[in-house]
């Protein structure tokens, strides 16, 4: 089971108290009425379903009961970040695992969201 | 026109209680209850109606003269009265955003008492339910085994189990199972 | 004395606490703190089972998890029997019940074993060849003969009867393994004043002390040190330790879980007890302490009862006083053998032999075997060991071959050194690297905040690894949040050193040959299945693995997996890092259903959700079904009724006089602020700012595809409050869907979503008479027609309790919906019951519900919709507002699909027979004699008899619906082919009258 930092809550929480809610940052077009249905398709059907980075949106259901995003790593499945619904989406570049914590790294919430300053040393790392 | 008969209350599961090694359950009296729901510059006006300051931060809970305001979310509170007063009536004058909606018959409250009072409570609640982790006064929305429950820590071994009615019998079941095996 | 193996002075036990036992209905004695596994040695019982495939006797491999072979079935009584218990593992208490498995008719005369000598048919790989064909032989004859033929223990086939519990905890730092190494680490990390939890899986915390004599550690005794430290922590508040737990997988964020067997040990466990208990363990960080364990010699038949590992001879003598043999001999690459038989020598055992594969075998426990007179042959190999159901002898050989030599024994120990044990660290994604110094796999890049100390993280000396969890427990704490605190100090002043060991076949048992030198006992796969593996094209060890089964069993190749390994590479002229590792998996042992399901069995496997009115519903006579976790009153039967008459009866009462519905299981949604009606104009499709308060709208919700989400009636309260119903089912979906949208598309929106499904019971009267009935109950509403039209909402109050009471109707009949607050609902339900007596009132089930509405052409959404239906397609097209702009689904109704001719629609559909009534979900063809497959062009979605009709009604999803109204179609079924006409979807009233009749 996860644990998931819920940016409303400010502190990590269990994945049972959360809901995945598909990808992020689709805006629903304000006028979506008079979209071509090539733009619709892209609204509603196409998802980038990409290996590596992903923008998710989850939703704290048994908890805050907000919504909020998140960026993970579809390989390792750790979160890099999570930020309040309606946050700009984050430069990707400044999150690459290189130097981040461990997958799977069990950090403190106040340093979930920040770059650790250098890399770990594990013993028998080679 | 001839007298209408006021119609009895049959609370769930009203006046039950159980008891485990160092724990003891009990299914507390009907209390009001209201969801309330506010924008930021609302919260001052609504705390001087209900007379409780609304708390701001996460997993916190306000309590004043019988009334309790829980935070569950950034804008939402559950606002429990046990003292016979009437909340969503207190917030009715308020003029700013905010929504004020009862709930009283909604849940159902038991109260978990008892140095394993924390330990029946985690068989199925996956929070990190340790006085440090959650306090005295400590409140948060959460999971017990398969339902959405409310957990309110009233006392350093006592706390209060919220559950929607009908999933009563499931959590009542659950804390009766879990205390036999709390020692 | 208990059993005549046991040796007077020798173990830990205490010799006048016996304690009785079966094997096979033959009755025995061990003693308190015996194993299965201990007590059947020290009665001289070696011989305890048969193998998977080949029906071979097994005896007792091991001391502990790690055994492959002693699998036993214990029973307590005829439900509490567990199968494939491990007898190393399985603690003896008195009265238990053993039983050996996979053998018939008796475990000395097993008729199966003929597979052994058949066995050059059954080589690797050999089911996934022979049973091929023909296809259908596999499922009616192989398969059922196999599994026969092949396996394990029974399962009971009675429930289990004993309970099993659940607990997640926390902790800053948790401990695996209580051997010398977990104990320092969790004392260093306790000290600290942090949580720390550790386990073991053995009845008592000491690991390997338990058999190791010559630690020395703090002045006492190795072992006496072990209980000490445990009794230290066990009076620590801040420490949590957990016996006979066993640390069963590892997860993502440092999750881990254990299983603790709370009572498997007791004679009377009593019935408050539960027999397991689930562990659920965050921690912060984790030391890895879990040790290293033995592995065997590949030689031929090195199966044999009484070929065992040294390691476990030892356990058996020094901590059980237990010696496994008379006259035992000793094949070894390793020093720790040794150790194993200077222990046996001097409890005053005969050791016939220590073969050492070494030329030049060194070191003080060399010297000392040799100076207790113990012969030690150097530079030689065991390579055979002889006899069938116990050994009775070893054929020695120069590692070169020449000269064999047969040496009478009745216990061969064995070791070719030690495999740490990696498997959580590997669970937890860390990645493992190979010391090509020592031949061993060693944790490498760690993926999570763990760390391994002692011999599972290569440590080979007490000193060391003591020295290393000291270290790893402080830190564990110290990252983990802790202040640091005074420091523990552990002084080991005597240990044991071991040296040596080696991989793969020995002698004897090369690509050359073709005797049967087991590598994975379990499920008896040979040095010669590896090699055929690679032979037939086998390249990485995960194809290999899957290939012969190595690794495969229950045991998970804790003993086979490093031999197999560099079988496979030797074969393929590898280096072993080149050919790979198998990733470890989770469990790391067995773990029983019950644990894993701890308490959601019975009323607690899923919720049961009851509305208020329930109780009354049961007293009078209802039959309930289930409605997602609800359960809704069916119907409610009178005395000699059956479920048709009592629909019927319930139909026709409520357009007679009226009827009383439990429909508080409807979802209900609170939407309240200045912006709730532009919210509503949002996610329904009809219009809502111009609905006058006090008044009621049925609404449709879309997804944004253009489907149909859900249903329900929306009452406007106040200028700013909507009561909004939902479908039983939909309710939490909907308001996650609402939630959704206002959170994340429209947070400018000036409005909030309360659920208040459970805050109201609901009550539908419908009937001619329903206001009749209501009436004399309400205080403060006027219920004429002018005052409160069909489709309106009026709050006051009912039996002095304040109600929402709705004028709408789910049936074409007059009706009401009466809410009360959800602990009135009962009493309220029986004051309307009271009136509605007066008028010959019945109470009706969601069956009748179902016809009445289906009279009506009422849609209900999920069983005439099914996620691809637009309004337009359910006839609903006057729900979508016109002239608006927006709404969710708004384009979604305009993709070319969903505007194409052709579309399925609701129609009615009547069959020439009235008295035939449809099955729903039959499918509909325009012309029955075409040939299979048929055109299907629709399918039937709602379909009863309706008493009120005197005939069978049904609605249909079919394609151009609308435009075939009057024709004829066509619903195959397997005995007949049913004519239908297409009709309207009205089948009573159609003008509408009875709404205000």
């Amino acid at each position: 089971m996860l644990l998931i930092r819920c940016p409303y809550c400010e502190e990590e929480r269990p994945e049972l108290e959360f809901r995945n809610a598909g990808e992020a940052h689709i805006a629903r077009p304000t006028d979506i009425a008079s979209i071509s249905d090539e733009d619709f398709e892209k609204f509603f059907f196409i998802r980038s379903n990409k290996k590596g980075l992903v923008f998710e949106r989850w939703r704290h259901v048994h908890g805050c009961a907000r919504f909020f995003n998140a960026v993970r790593d579809s390989v390792s499945d750790k979160f890099l970040l999570t930020y309040k619904a309606g946050e700009p989406k984050p430069d990707v570049s400044t999150l690459t695992a290189e130097g981040g914590p461990a997958a799977w790294a069990n950090r403190p919430p106040d340093q979930l969201n920040e770059k650790p300053k250098s890399k770990r040393s594990t013993k028998g790392e080679a | 026109m001839a007298k209408i008969a006021t119609a009895a209350r049959n609370p769930a599961h009203a006046g039950k209680n159980v008891g485990g090694e160092g724990v003891a359950l009990k299914v507390l009296e009907p209390a009001s209850r209201m969801s309330l729901r506010a924008r930021p510059d609302t919260i001052a006006a609504l705390s001087k109606a209900l007379g409780v300051t609304l708390p701001q931060k996460p997993k916190s809970s306000a309590a004043k003269a019988g009334r309790t305001a829980l935070w569950l979310g950034p804008d939402e509170w559950l606002v429990i009265d046990e003292a016979g007063g009437d909340p969503v009536a207190d917030c009715a004058g308020v003029k700013g955003l905010h929504s004020a909606v009862d709930v009283s018959h909604r849940n159902v409250a038991i109260a978990v008492t008892g140095p394993n009072a924390a330990a029946t409570i985690s068989s199925g609640c996956p929070q990190d339910l340790s006085l440090a982790a959650f306090p005295v006064g400590a409140a948060s929305r959460t999971i017990l085994g398969k339902v959405e429950i409310v957990v309110l820590r009233t006392g350093e071994d006592t706390f209060r189990v919220e559950c929607w009615r009908s999933f009563s019998d499931y959590v009542w079941g659950f804390l009766s199972e879990a205390a036999r095996d709390a020692g | 004395m208990a059993g005549s193996y046991r040796i007077s002075g020798q173990g830990r036990l205490t010799p006048a606490k016996t304690a009785r036992f079966t094997f096979d209905g033959k009755a025995m004695t061990g003693l308190a703190g015996d194993t299965v596994a201990s007590a059947l040695l020290a009665n001289g019982v070696h011989l305890v089972g048969r193998s998977f495939k080949y029906h071979r006797p097994r005896g007792i491999l091991s001391a502990g998890a790690e055994e492959p072979n002693a699998l036993v079935t214990v029973s307590r009584d005829a439900a509490r029997k567990t199968p494939n218990v491990r007898a190393t593992v399985q603690e003896l208490y008195d009265g238990l019940d053993v039983a050996s498995q996979n053998r018939w008719p008796s475990l000395s005369f097993d008729v199966g074993a003929v597979n052994d000598l058949a066995s050059p048919f059954f080589s690797a790989g050999f089911y996934y060849k022979t049973f091929m064909w023909p296809k259908a032989a596999w499922k009616n004859f192989y398969e059922p003969n196999i599994r026969s033929a092949a396996g394990l223990g029974i399962a009971p086939d009675q429930p289990d009867p004993d309970h099993y519990s659940s607990r997640y905890a926390h902790c800053e730092v948790l401990v695996l393994g209580g051997g010398a190494s977990g104990l320092a680490a969790a004392l260093a990390a306790a000290e600290t004043g942090v949580r720390v939890i550790i386990c073991d899986e053995q009845a008592e915390f000491g690991g390997a002390l338990r058999f190791e004599k010559g630690a020395i550690i703090d002045g006492q005794d190795g072992w006496a040190w072990a209980q000490g430290v445990a009794a230290k922590l066990t009076a620590m508040d801040n420490v949590t330790l957990l016996s006979r737990t066993t640390a069963f997988g590892y997860y993502a964020q440092n999750f881990v879980g254990l299983t603790e067997r709370v009572t498997d040990h007791l004679a009377s466990p009593g019935r408050e007890a539960p027999r397991e208990r689930l562990w659920q363990v965050r921690a912060k960080r984790v030391v890895i302490a879990t040790g290293a364990i033995e592995r065997h010699m590949v030689f031929a038949n090195n199966d044999r009862p009484g070929v065992m590992l040294a390691s476990a001879a030892r356990t058996y003598l020094n901590h059980y006083g237990v010696t496994v043999g008379r006259n035992v001999g000793v094949y070894t690459a390793n020093d720790s053998a040794y150790a194993a038989a200077i222990d046996l020598k001097k409890a005053g055992i005969g050791i016939a032999a220590i073969v050492d594969l070494r030329d030049n075998p060194s070191g003080p426990l060399v010297d000392e075997a040799r100076s207790l007179g113990i012969e030690v042959n150097h530079g030689r190999a065991v390579t055979s060991a002889n006899g069938s159901q116990r050994i009775k002898s070893m054929t020695v050989q120069a590692k070169a071959g020449g000269a064999e030599r047969t040496i009478a024994v009745d216990a061969l120990l064995v070791s070719a050194g030690w495999t740490p044990s990696v498997h959580m660290f590997s669970q937890s994604r860390g990645k493992v690297a190979f010391d090509d110094a020592t031949k061993r796999f060693l944790p490498g890049t760690y993926a999570q905040d763990c760390v391994s100390v002692g011999a599972c993280s290569g440590s080979d000396s007490l000193e060391d690894s003591i020295s290393q969890a000291l270290e790893a427990g402080a830190n564990a704490a110290r990252d983990a949040g802790a202040k640091p605190g005074k420091g523990v100090s552990i002084t080991v002043e005597g240990s044991e050193g071991w040296n040596g060991g080696m991989l793969g076949s020995g002698p004897g048992a090369g690509a050359d040959t073709t005797v049967k030198a087991f590598i994975d006992f379990q499920n008896d796969v040979t040095a010669k299945d590896i090699r055929q593996a690679v032979r037939e094209g086998m390249r990485s060890i995960e194809h290999v693995k899957r290939f012969t089964t190595n690794g495969m069993a229950t045991d998970q190749g804790k003993t086979s997996n490093m031999h197999g390994l560099a079988i496979a590479a030797e074969a393929l002229n590898k280096e072993i890092p080149e050919v790979g590792l198998t990733t470890f998996r989770a469990p790391y042992t067995p773990v029983t259903f019950g644990a894993i399901v701890n308490h959601s069995r019975h009323a607690l496997f899923d919720p049961t959700r009851k509305t208020p009115t329930h109780a009354w519903a049961e007293g009078h006579g209802a039959v309930f079904e289930d409605v997602g976790q609800w359960k809704r009153a069916w119907y409610f039967p009178r005395a000699g009724e059956d479920m048709h008459a009592a629909v019927n009866r319930e139909c026709v009462a409520v357009r007679k006089t009226a009827g009383l519905f439990d429909a508080s299981t409807l979802g209900k949604i609170e939407v309240v602020g200045p912006d709730a009606a532009k919210f509503m104009e949002l996610l329904y499709t009809n219009p809502w700012e111009k609905l006058e308060v006090g008044r009621c709208r049925y609404g449709i919700m879309l997804r944004e595809d253009g489907f149909i989400y859900d249903d329900g009636v929306v009452g406007r309260l106040a200028q700013d409050r909507f009561h909004v119903t939902t479908t039983t089912g939909g309710a939490a979906r909907v308001m996650n869907h609402m939630e959704d949208y206002l959170q994340t598309e429209f947070p400018e929106l000036n409005v909030w979503l309360t659920s208040v499904s459970e805050q109201w019971a609901v009550i539908a009267v419908q009937g001619p008479n329903s206001r009749d009935i209501i009436e004399p109950l309400i205080e403060g509403i006027d219920m004429s027609d002018e005052a409160m039209p069909h489709m309106s909402v009026r709050e006051g109050k009912i039996c002095g309790v304040p109600t929402r009471l709705f004028r709408m109707s789910f049936t074409g009949d007059r009706g009401f919906e009466v809410n009360v607050p959800a602990d009135y609902g009962r009493a309220v339900w029986e004051a309307l019951w009271a009136e509605g007596q007066k008028h010959g009132a019945c109470a009706y089930g969601t069956e009748a519900m179902h016809v009445l509405r289906a009279e009506k052409g009422y849609i209900i959404v999920g069983q005439d919709t099914d996620g691809t239906v637009t309004p337009n397609d359910a006839g609903l097209d006057w729900a979508v507002g016109k002239k608006k702009t927006d709404f969710v689904g708004i384009r979604g109704l305009t993709r070319p699909d969903l505007v194409a001719k052709g579309r399925r629609q609701l129609v009615g559909l009547k069959t020439r027979d009235p008295h035939v009534v449809l099955e729903e979900g039959a499918q509909i063809v325009e012309n029955p004699k075409q040939a299979i497959p048929m055109k299907m062009i629709g399918h039937v979605t709602s379909s009863y008899w309706s008493e009120n009709c005197g005939r069978s009604i049904a609605m249909a999803l079919v394609a151009g619906g609308r435009d075939r109204i009057g024709e004829t179609l066509y619903v195959p079924m397997p005995d007949k082919v049913i004519e239908v006409e297409v009709t309207g979807t009205v089948f009573f009233d159609e003008k509408g009258e009875r709404l205000n009749g």
